[in-house]
């Protein structure tokens, strides 16, 4: 029997075990081959498309989009890939309504872009299917590169240097590879173990060596990877994160988000993971809604984002907070949390009503109280375990050019790397790209 | 709401909507269904000599084209005639006949090129009470083979003979149906009137081969590996039908002529198209067999609400209405100077007017900060081409120059005559103006 909406406290298995795998199904499912080719019809072949000005990886969306139309998913894929090794995962987890399809030009026009997301599910499941890998490596070169991390950014790197004819050595901290894809990403945008199926693929190219259970700053150095290497690529994301700076912070209860998120990516059975009745969420952007929308899907009463600024100024897309809202949480704008109550665990939490001026938040002196048997931090994340000796810019490696940092012959891309948007898709691009500048100062 | 009903040939149908001789007027069973669902009239599907009928392949008879959606825009058959014995067709046509004689019914005929079959069949068919017959000379496929079908339409004189014969032995309205697989469509056409026929019908089907089925490397549909060229129709060969009946109308030996427009109507519009461009009624067979009888509603619909917008009161009020607009090249008026227009509102910045113009015509349209796509004057030849790829309907327009300003292409100032290419300076063969 499930414990209940109710339920006081965290508990597990508050819904029945098939509701819960109901909730955790693929948000935009697979196209059908008929819905594929309407989806794809619908696609204008633009010039000099605005679609993939907007792309980061510079995908040739109308290219792709019409090797559909032409009945080859596996050559729309080929393009897809080309650019983008994470295609796949970037096809379900791109908030594309900030991206390629706000731009698109049916978007403005009529308010419906092309699914240019669902369509390049479409074509990169398509070809996986088949179990091949697209792509060959070139001559040996005899260069050998390290690369830390194995999340989008490392793995986009990695893959971009094999093809060109390099020997990468990947070394990451955790037991598995795909970093936030496999730990971050919510389970339903990468649903049926995607994230790990896309890995093993990816490095079906030959020439990665993947150690996993090692990291930087605990028995490697960063001199020991350029010793032994002719270039390193840093991509270890950000680790860390922010503290709330309230009281009460320690109680039992209040937990970081992605830490939330990452046991239950990795839990086998999600009826086994516990939730509270009453959650409450601090914070504005993509993990905050992941942790709320998840913590609705197991069955939590009542779920409330609190973010201290304005709807508009909310990093998550619109997009994110409809779809947060039509899961039943409640969003909460321009308030703050002042204290964290409860005597043994959290019980509540104290927020205060916020305006903002000139770009700072102030409290208003007003002030409510939730209740809340769990609470989640998801205020940021920041960067944690950089190597000494590389310099830093607003809390991340300052980097130059296509990845360059500090360092001679040190690249870094990835959230843990200044500029660029935290995302998935932006992760590859400055993967590959930085690749493409390591691969030249190798072969000049 | 408009009165459709219309007389063809003196033949009186509630509406001008026919349906062409095909599966979907094969037998009793179906026209009846045809006209309970509102069909004005129907061509019997086509009956061939007494004794043993024609047998079909047991394979797929069809083969389609299909546009965004799967919509279906060309289909493709090697059907033949009639494959029931010749006493059920006539039976049922007689009874049809006397439950429906509001309706029109036309039995369409294809026996051998001699005269004793056609003074054979006639009789019988009269017995029946049918309104009139349409001589097949269009099938391409099988029938053709035989001596028949388009192997007499494409000879004008054979056409002009059995024609001769039929009205010999036949007392009531004769219509030829005609093939589109020739060069000119007016001479099969002068010849059938030489033959005293009382119409034309056209467009019959269009030799093709819709598709190749690259695993079985044969073409479709595909029986048994092999396959045939088969006749095509539906939306697809509208134009070219379009054109045929134009031409026929507008032909001095033939103009005013009754003709029974077929090929692609789908909707009231296209019916409309081919009634103004000279027809008296029209044929619909494919738009039947992809949607069912219930078209024909939308098309009543359609056309009556056209016909009151536009104050018709009946349909011979539009009939043959734009004729006269239809003329040959040499005609056309060369001091008419338009220019494309894009109306900036309503543009989405798709850019496809701007690769079509500047790939494959006459880089006249400029692509400027911000995506804004303008035309440039001074280049534009006013082709059209970007008006048809625009996806925005009414996008772009062609505004006609008023006369008197200086075309910035030519230098030259738009005159406010006609003048056309038979006195034009550049024609070795000018005359001279007068
Ligand atoms: C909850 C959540 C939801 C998100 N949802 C989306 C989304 O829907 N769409 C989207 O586009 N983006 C989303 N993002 C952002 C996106 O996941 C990241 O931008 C992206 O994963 C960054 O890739 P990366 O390779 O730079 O870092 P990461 O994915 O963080 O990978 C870093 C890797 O480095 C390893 N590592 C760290 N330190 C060391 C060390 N010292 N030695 C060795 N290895 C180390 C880590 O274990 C990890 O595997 C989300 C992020 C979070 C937190
Ligand atoms: C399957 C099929 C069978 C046909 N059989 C005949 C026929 O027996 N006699 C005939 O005169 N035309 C026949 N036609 C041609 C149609 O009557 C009509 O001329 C042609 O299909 C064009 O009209 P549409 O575009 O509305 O289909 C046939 C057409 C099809 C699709
Ligand atoms: S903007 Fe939209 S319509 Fe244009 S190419 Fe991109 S996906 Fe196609
Ligand atoms: S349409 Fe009817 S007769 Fe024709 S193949 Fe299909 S089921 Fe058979
Ligand atoms: S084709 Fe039409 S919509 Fe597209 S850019 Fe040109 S004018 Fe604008």
């Amino acid at each position: 029997m499930a414990n209940g909406h109710q339920a006081s406290g965290i508990v597990a298995a508050r819904l029945p075990a098939a509701d819960i795998a109901d909730n955790f199904s693929d948000l935009h499912p697979a196209y059908a081959p008929h819905e594929a080719a309407v989806a794809a019809d619908r696609c204008y072949f633009c010039y000099d498309a605005p679609c993939m000005t907007a792309c980061p990886t510079d995908i040739d969306i109308p290219q792709f989009i019409r090797e559909i139309q032409a009945g080859h998913p596996e050559s729309a894929a080929r393009t897809i890939l080309g650019q983008n090794i994470l295609g796949g995962m970037c096809a379900r987890v791109c908030p594309t309504e900030t991206l390629c399809e706000e731009v698109c030009v049916r978007e403005t026009a009529e308010g419906k872009p092309v699914e240019i997301g669902r369509l390049q599910r479409y074509a990169t499941d398509a070809l996986m299917a088949k179990g091949e890998h697209p792509f060959t490596r070139a001559e040996p070169t005899g260069k050998r590169v390290a690369v830390v991390g194995a999340g989008p950014a490392g793995l986009s790197c990695a893959h971009r240097l094999a093809m060109l004819g390099h020997d990468v050595t990947v070394c990451e901290a955790r037991k598995k590879p795909g970093g936030l894809n496999e730990f971050g990403i919510a389970a339903y945008k990468s649903t049926n173990d995607f994230a790990a199926r896309e890995a093993d693929w990816l490095l079906k190219i030959g020439g990665i060596t993947l150690e996993t259970g090692k990291a930087l700053g605990d028995g490697v150095t960063l001199d020991g990877l350029k010793a032994d290497h002719d270039a390193v690529f840093l991509s270890i994301g950000l680790g860390g994160v922010n503290a709330l700076r309230a009281s009460g912070e320690d109680l039992p209860g209040v937990r970081d988000a992605v830490d939330f998120i990452e046991e239950l990516r990795q839990a086998d059975d999600l009826a086994a993971l516990p939730v509270g009745r009453n959650v409450v969420v601090i914070g504005g952007g993509m993990t905050a809604v992941d942790a709320a929308v998840q913590s609705k899907l197991l069955g939590a009463e009542n779920v409330t984002i609190a973010y201290r600024r304005s709807r508009d100024a909310m990093p998550a897309s619109r997009f994110e907070q409809d779809l947060a809202a039509s899961r039943g949480v409640k969003l909460m704008f321009n308030v703050m949390p002042v204290a964290i109550l409860g005597d043994g665990a959290v019980t509540g939490v104290e927020l205060e009503y916020t305006t903002v001026e000139e770009g700072r938040v102030r409290g208003t002196g007003e002030r409510l109280t939730l209740a809340a048997d769990q609470l989640f931090k998801a205020i940021g994340q920041t960067l944690d375990g950089a190597p000494d000796g590389v310099a830093l810019e607003g809390g991340k490696i300052a980097v130059t050019g296509a990845g360059r940092t500090s360092v001679a012959g040190v690249w870094a891309g990835g959230d843990c790397a200044s500029g660029g948007d935290d995302l998935t898709v932006t992760a590859v691009a400055e993967g590959r790209d930085a690749a493409m500048d390591i691969h030249a100062a190798l072969t000049s | 709401m408009a009165d459709l009903t219309t007389e063809f040939l003196g033949i009186k149908s509630p509406n001008p909507f026919w349906l062409a001789s095909a599966p979907p007027t094969d037998k009793e069973y179906n026209v009846r269904r045809a006209f309970e669902a509102g069909w004005g009239g129907v061509v019997w599907k086509t009956l061939g000599s007494e004794g043993p009928p024609v047998v079909n392949v047991n394979g797929p008879r069809y083969g389609a084209i299909y546009g965004a959606d799967r919509r279906l825009l060309g289909l493709n058959n090697i059907e033949l005639i009639t494959d029931r014995p010749l006493q059920t067709n006539l039976e049922e046509i007689t009874r049809v006949k006397q439950d429906y004689p509001d309706r029109a019914l036309i039995v369409s005929l294809m026996v051998p090129c001699d005269e004793e079959s056609w003074k054979a069949i006639l009789p019988m068919v009269e017995a029946t009470g049918a309104d009139g017959i349409e001589l097949n000379f269009g099938c391409p496929h099988g029938m053709a083979e035989r001596g028949m079908g388009s192997a007499v339409g494409q000879v004008p004189e054979y056409i002009q003979m059995v024609t001769e014969w039929c009205k010999q032995y036949y007392s009531k309205p004769v219509i030829v149906k005609l093939t589109p697989n020739i060069t000119d469509i007016r001479n099969p056409a002068r010849a059938a009137f030489a033959g005293n026929a009382d119409a034309v019908s056209l467009i019959n089907t269009i030799n093709s081969i819709t598709s190749v089925d690259l695993d079985a490397l044969a073409p479709q549909p595909t029986i048994d590996g092999k396959g045939t060229h088969g006749g095509y129709c539906g939306p697809a060969v509208k134009p070219i039908a379009l054109n045929m009946v134009a031409e026929i109308a507008r032909d001095p030996a033939t103009a005013g002529k009754p003709i029974s427009a077929i090929g692609g109507v789908t909707t009231w519009r296209d019916a409309a198209e081919f009634m103004v461009m000279g027809a008296g009624n029209v044929q619909v067979c494919t738009a039947a067999m992809t949607y069912g009888f219930k078209v024909v509603q939308e098309m009543i619909s359609g056309l009556s609400q056209w016909m009151d917008e536009k104050g018709y009161a009946a349909t011979s009020d539009f009939i043959g209405q734009a004729v006269p607009n239809v003329t040959d090249w040499q005609y056309l008026n060369l001091n008419y100077v338009a220019k494309a227009k894009i109306d900036q509102d309503a543009c989405i910045k798709c850019g496809r007017c701007y690769a079509a113009c500047e790939d494959t015509s006459h880089q006249a349209i400029w692509m400027k900060e911000g995506r804004v796509f303008e035309v440039n004057d001074a280049e534009c030849v006013a082709c059209n081409l970007c008006v048809d790829v625009c996806p925005v309907e009414e996008c772009i327009s062609m505004v006609p120059m008023a006369p008197g300003a200086v075309d910035p292409r030519t230098g030259k100032v738009v005159e406010a005559g006609y003048a056309n290419w038979t006195t034009h300076p550049n024609n070795p063969a000018a005359q001279a103006a007068e």
